[in-house]
């Protein structure tokens, strides 16, 4: 029983990192309907430029806000740049575009601050949380931060009439453009908040798993199994989903005998495979009525 | 230049080694391909890209030493050429790589590729095609085997051996101790862990506990370290690499959890791995060596250290001189270049692997000093021996004696 | 039949029509004298290669082939089904291994591999695409996405070592030449490639030509629609996933052959990613685009290295970005536009595949 205990605290405190990446994910899905490859990659970026203006003297609350404005401007910037051009070629093409960044980024960032690891601060100290040392208090500031995020986007999208001309030009963006919402530009504005969401779950994430160009890839995919579980419409539920993801794969290492080592990440994607056959759309996704 | 003194002169010389090493005396020169009389061309590949390219810092370390030996007039007169591609850790991409380095740029050998699966994924066309694997940048087993083949050799410690030098510190120092391996998921890990498993011998039943595996893609292994404190190990042999070997270190220190820890030779460099970490949190960390860490104040006036600090500065400016793979690449280079200076004007591949397997008390810049290489045809393996070295929160401390077969 | 209501419904990739109407009857007599022309001309030039290059360039078009392949076989499942697959790499991995395990542990010749592997891959999936009906857009790519995940651990897993070689992987030789012909081995490979090729590429083209492609093609581009005609799409989308399965197999078997090695980190998710690739390229809903794709996948990361090693990533990333803003459809698209304005014809405006 305390080592199930155990497992479940250390699975919710990795899984703070996944269900941040989570939100991210479906903070973009819902700008615009795609899922962003890049998503990590951008994280990644941010965190490095972050890293840099701290190396250059800033403070950290400074490069902080700094790498947060920069990346908001660069999400717009490559929606605009890269993605606006294309929005009408398949959709195919676009995961493309996408693959094509993630390259760029990883490979940019690997030139420009090489593969070595670099520690990463923290604003929450590393202490144990509440003197439970499997929690420290960095992964319980995290998930604070999580949860914080979470309902300044609720409240966003539910109550600010901001919010509400995102979610009509996602949802449907020819109704949108004839009640006079500006659709290209809601867009860049969901790339925008992607972005910057990403830039603080990296900046959030790093100091757990070391600064480094590759360090955001298994991230994106726990974060994407998460999202999906938890269901794409749903920040909420991709939350869920990301605790979920490191409660389950600790679990299953953990418990399964044998098999459970070698194989914990299959096995947490099959669990969630048979979620979906049960509930499609993920556990708390909408099911919306598609009429001929 | 009057060619035909050089080349009286340069006669002579293979002469005397070949009487030395027991080749019967020729007196004009050989040459396979890629090589001619101004020019070696050497193949290699690595990984400068995916999840594992930290490590392509050894093939840019790798080729700064061969521009410094060319500055310094060459192998016998022949300047080399370095030709180094990414494979990406993709063993069919390494199999491309190699292939058009050998039958489209028709390189002479390849001069210490880098992985360990990428590796064997090359092994059989190599030794097939007869081209010298010459000293490969990895530490698998598999490397010394002349009699299956011949025509591959390593050059480091082999991760078994070292896993049973492990064990054998364990049984020495917690004899009754319970042991949590950590392992990449791979033929690299393995080898590890198959090494520590043999070295305790019959008490592995008593004495293993948890043997915990990660991919190159796991964000972090801090739930398997939580898993071992959890199953009760006291000791804990950390085969990671710099990324996992430090969350690790680090995470073992934030759960209050002070096994008999040691790290690996991969994972033990102060600067990559050790600093993130966490000096203090690195303290009591025992570890084995053979290369000198330059972050250690005790090799500042080193003749060693200072030629290799020597070498960064002037040909690789951009490297991290605390880095310990911009250490291996030159050292394990200048292998090379000793196999192929002792193989003169007789440039062949038969020869040169006749040199590789003859050497005799050769050392390097680099080694921790007591350390030779030695090979004979029956053994593939240069550098057989390591040192222990606990950490005393500052720098490495070397202790005991030099451990592992000097036999050649 | 119940009418699939998710939200996702409306949302999955399609691929592009051939321009249809006037355009399409103008140079129609042209294209109907042109494509044997063409295919016989192409034939011509790839029986003759090999023996003009080097061994290693043969080795080098065995392998474009060998992703083509691959990739017919995702581009019949996405790209002419509108299934959304981001596991193939996991059945181009369980072809590899089966042919693998094959010539390695059982000494069976390597051509019996190819249909076996095959066969395997089929059943696979075919298994895979019965749950798979129940999902649609992301949530398909996901549990496509867990397969190919599972795959290398799966293959390196403890207890399947002594089949699989575990995580050393198995050598294979390469077959020589039958009836001592005088090529040697690497040339006899790529006309033995060449010759599964063509096979699989006809029959891929009689498949999409014909009535069950016809249903295959309506189910892309609306279920609900197909479904009110009277397709058994559950049979349909679940038999695509078998035969798609299928060709990725058969061209991991070869695969396996050309590079005389298998390991399971080679079958990774970046493979699966590197056939999408390939296939949006080559042109999604294509077959000849597919070899477009193949030589993409092969040449390209090699033609980013030599620009720059240390920016090796970015200056992929670029060629890919430049080709998808200069053709959005691939390369079969462009051919198709090029094609079309040679004949003469204006460009009729298609709106099947795109975003409103």
């Amino acid at each position: 029983m305390e080592l199930l205990l155990q497992q479940v605290m250390a699975g919710l405190a990795t899984g703070g990192i996944y269900a941040l990446m989570a939100l991210a994910v479906v903070m973009i899905y819902q700008a615009i309907d795609h899922l962003n490859f890049a998503q990590g990659e951008m994280a990644m970026f941010s965190t490095f430029i972050a890293w840099q203006l701290m190396q250059w003297g800033q403070p950290y609350w400074a490069a902080f806000a700094i790498a947060v404005v920069l990346s908001f401007v660069g999400g717009v910037v490559i929606e605009r740049v890269l993605f606006r051009p294309i929005h009408n070629a398949p959709i195919l093409s676009s995961i493309v575009a996408f693959i094509a960044l993630f390259s760029i980024l990883n490979s940019g960032a690997g030139y420009l601050f090489d593969y070595t690891i670099k520690e990463f601060p923290t604003p929450f100290g590393s202490k144990p949380f509440l003197g439970i040392t499997l929690i420290s208090t960095h992964q319980a500031g995290m998930i604070g931060v999580t949860l914080g995020m979470l309902a300044l986007l609720y409240l966003f999208f539910r109550g600010t009439r901001l919010g509400l001309a995102m979610r009509a030009a996602a949802a449907n963006p020819e109704s949108a453009r004839l009640v006079g919402i500006r659709v290209g530009w809601m867009t860049a504005l969901g790339w925008g908040m992607a972005a910057a969401i990403g830039a603080v779950a990296g900046v959030l994430i790093a100091p757990v798993v070391f600064l480094e160009p590759n360090m955001m890839l298994g991230v994106l995919l726990y974060g994407f199994a998460g999202a999906v579980l938890g269901g794409l419409t749903s920040p909420g539920g991709a939350v869920f989903g990301g605790f979920a993801m490191g409660v389950i794969e600790n679990l299953a290492g953990t418990f399964i005998p044998y098999v459970g080592r070698e194989l914990k990440l299959t096995i947490a994607l099959v669990l969630i495979v048979a979620v979906l056959m049960v509930r499609p759309s993920g556990i708390f996704g909408r099911r919306l009525v598609v009429r001929v | 230049m009057n060619r035909l003194t050089r080349r009286t002169i340069l006669a002579a010389a293979p002469s005397a080694l070949a009487l030395a090493s027991g080749l019967p005396a020729f007196a004009q020169k050989k040459y396979d391909a890629g090589v001619t009389d101004s020019e070696i061309k050497l193949g290699h590949t690595a990984f400068y890209t995916g999840p594992a390219s930290s490590y392509g810092t050894i093939g840019k370390a790798m080729a700064a030493y061969y521009r410094m030996v060319n500055d310094q007039g060459g192998v016998n007169g022949r300047k080399i050429t370095f030709l180094s591609y990414d494979d990406a850790y993709s063993p069919p991409k390494t199999v491309e790589q190699t292939r058009r380095l050998v039958e489209q740029d028709g390189v002479f050998l390849m001069a210490s590729p880098l992985g360990t699966p990428t590796n064997s994924a090359t092994q059989h066309y190599l030794n097939q095609k007869k081209v010298p694997q010459l000293f490969v940048a990895t530490g698998a087993t598999k490397w010394d085997d002349p009699k299956h083949f011949p025509w591959t050799i390593g050059w480091q410690p082999n991760y078994q051996g070292e896993g049973r030098i492990y064990a054998s510190y364990i049984l020495k120092e917690r004899p009754n101790g319970k042991v949590g391996v950590l392992y990449q998921n791979d033929d690299f890990g393995k080898d590890y862990l198959k090494g520590v498993k043999d070295g305790l011998g019959d008490k592995v039943k008593a004495m293993f506990a948890v043997e915990a595996s990660y991919e190159t893609t796991d964000p972090t292994v801090d739930s398997l370290i939580v898993s071992m404190k959890a199953a009760g190990c006291d000791v804990f042999v950390n085969t990671g690499i710099p990324k996992f070997a430090a969350q690790a270190i680090r995470k073992a220190a934030e759960l209050d959890w002070k096994p008999l820890h040691i790290v690996s030779s991969v994972g033990n460099s102060v600067a990559t791995v050790l600093k993130p970490a966490g000096l203090e949190n690195s303290k009591d960390l025992i570890s084995d060596f053979y290369l000198k860490d330059p972050t250690d104040p005790q090799w500042k006036d080193d003749e060693g250290y200072k030629w290799w600090l020597g070498l960064m500065e002037k040909y690789y400016p951009e490297g991290d001189k605390t880095d310990v793979f911009n250490v291996y690449g030159p050292s394990v280079a200048a292998t090379t270049v000793q196999v192929l200076k002792m193989s003169g004007d007789q440039l062949t591949r038969e020869n040169v692997m006749k040199q590789a397997a003859s050497l005799h008390d050769f050392t390097v810049p680099m080694l921790l000093p007591g350390i030779k290489i030695n090979t004979s045809p029956t053994d593939f393996a240069p550098v057989k021996q390591v040192q222990m070295g606990r950490f005393n929160g500052e720098r490495w401390q070397l202790f005991g004696e030099l451990i592992g077969a000097v036999s050649g | 039949m119940t009418v699939p209501t998710e939200e996702i419904a409306a949302k999955q990739p399609v691929a592009v029509a051939p321009p249809v109407g006037a355009a399409r009857r103008g140079a129609a007599l042209d294209v109907a004298l042109a494509r044997p022309v063409v295919i016989a001309a192409s034939l011509v030039i790839a029986l003759v290669i090999p023996l003009v290059v080097r061994s290693f360039i043969a080795f080098q078009l065995t392998q474009v082939m060998v992703y083509a392949l691959a990739i017919l076989g995702l581009n019949l499942l996405t790209g002419y089904n509108g299934q959304f697959s981001l596991g193939h790499s996991a059945f181009y991995g369980i072809g590899a291994y089966t042919a693998a395990i094959m010539m390695h542990r059982w000494d069976i010749t390597y051509f019996w591999t190819l249909p076996s592997a095959g066969l395997v891959c089929f059943a696979v999936g075919f298994l895979f695409g019965l749950p798979a009906l129940r999902l649609q857009g992301l949530y398909l790519a996901l549990a496509t996405f867990a397969l190919a995940v599972a795959m290398p651990q799966i293959l390196k897993f403890g207890p399947l070592e002594h089949w699989t070689g575990g995580v050393q992987g198995l050598v294979i030789d390469k077959p020589d030449p039958p009836f001592g012909l005088p090529i040697d081995a690497d040339q006899w490979l790529y006309y033995f490639t060449l010759a599964v090729l063509v096979l699989m590429f006809a029959g891929a083209t009689s498949l999409v030509n014909s009535r069950s492609g016809r249903a295959i093609k309506a189910i892309r581009d609306n279920p609900i629609a197909a479904a009110a005609m009277g397709i058994n799409t559950a049979l349909y989308k679940t038999l695509t996933f078998g035969v798609s399965a299928l060709y990725t197999g058969v061209a991991g078997a070869l695969g396996a052959i050309v590079v005389q090695f298998v390991a399971p980190d080679s079958f990774s998710f970046f493979l699966s990613v590197s056939f999408l690739v390939g296939l949006v390229i080559g042109g999604v809903g294509s077959i000849p685009g597919c070899l477009v794709g193949g030589l993409f996948v092969l040449y390209v990361p090699n033609i980013a290295e030599s620009v720059s090693t240390g920016l090796a990533g970015v200056v992929y990333g670029v060629i890919l970005l430049i080709i998808i803003f200069v053709m959005p459809d691939g390369a079969a698209g462009f051919a198709r536009l090029a094609a079309a304005r040679l004949a003469g014809a204006k460009q009729p405006h298609t709106t099947e595949g795109r975003l409103p």
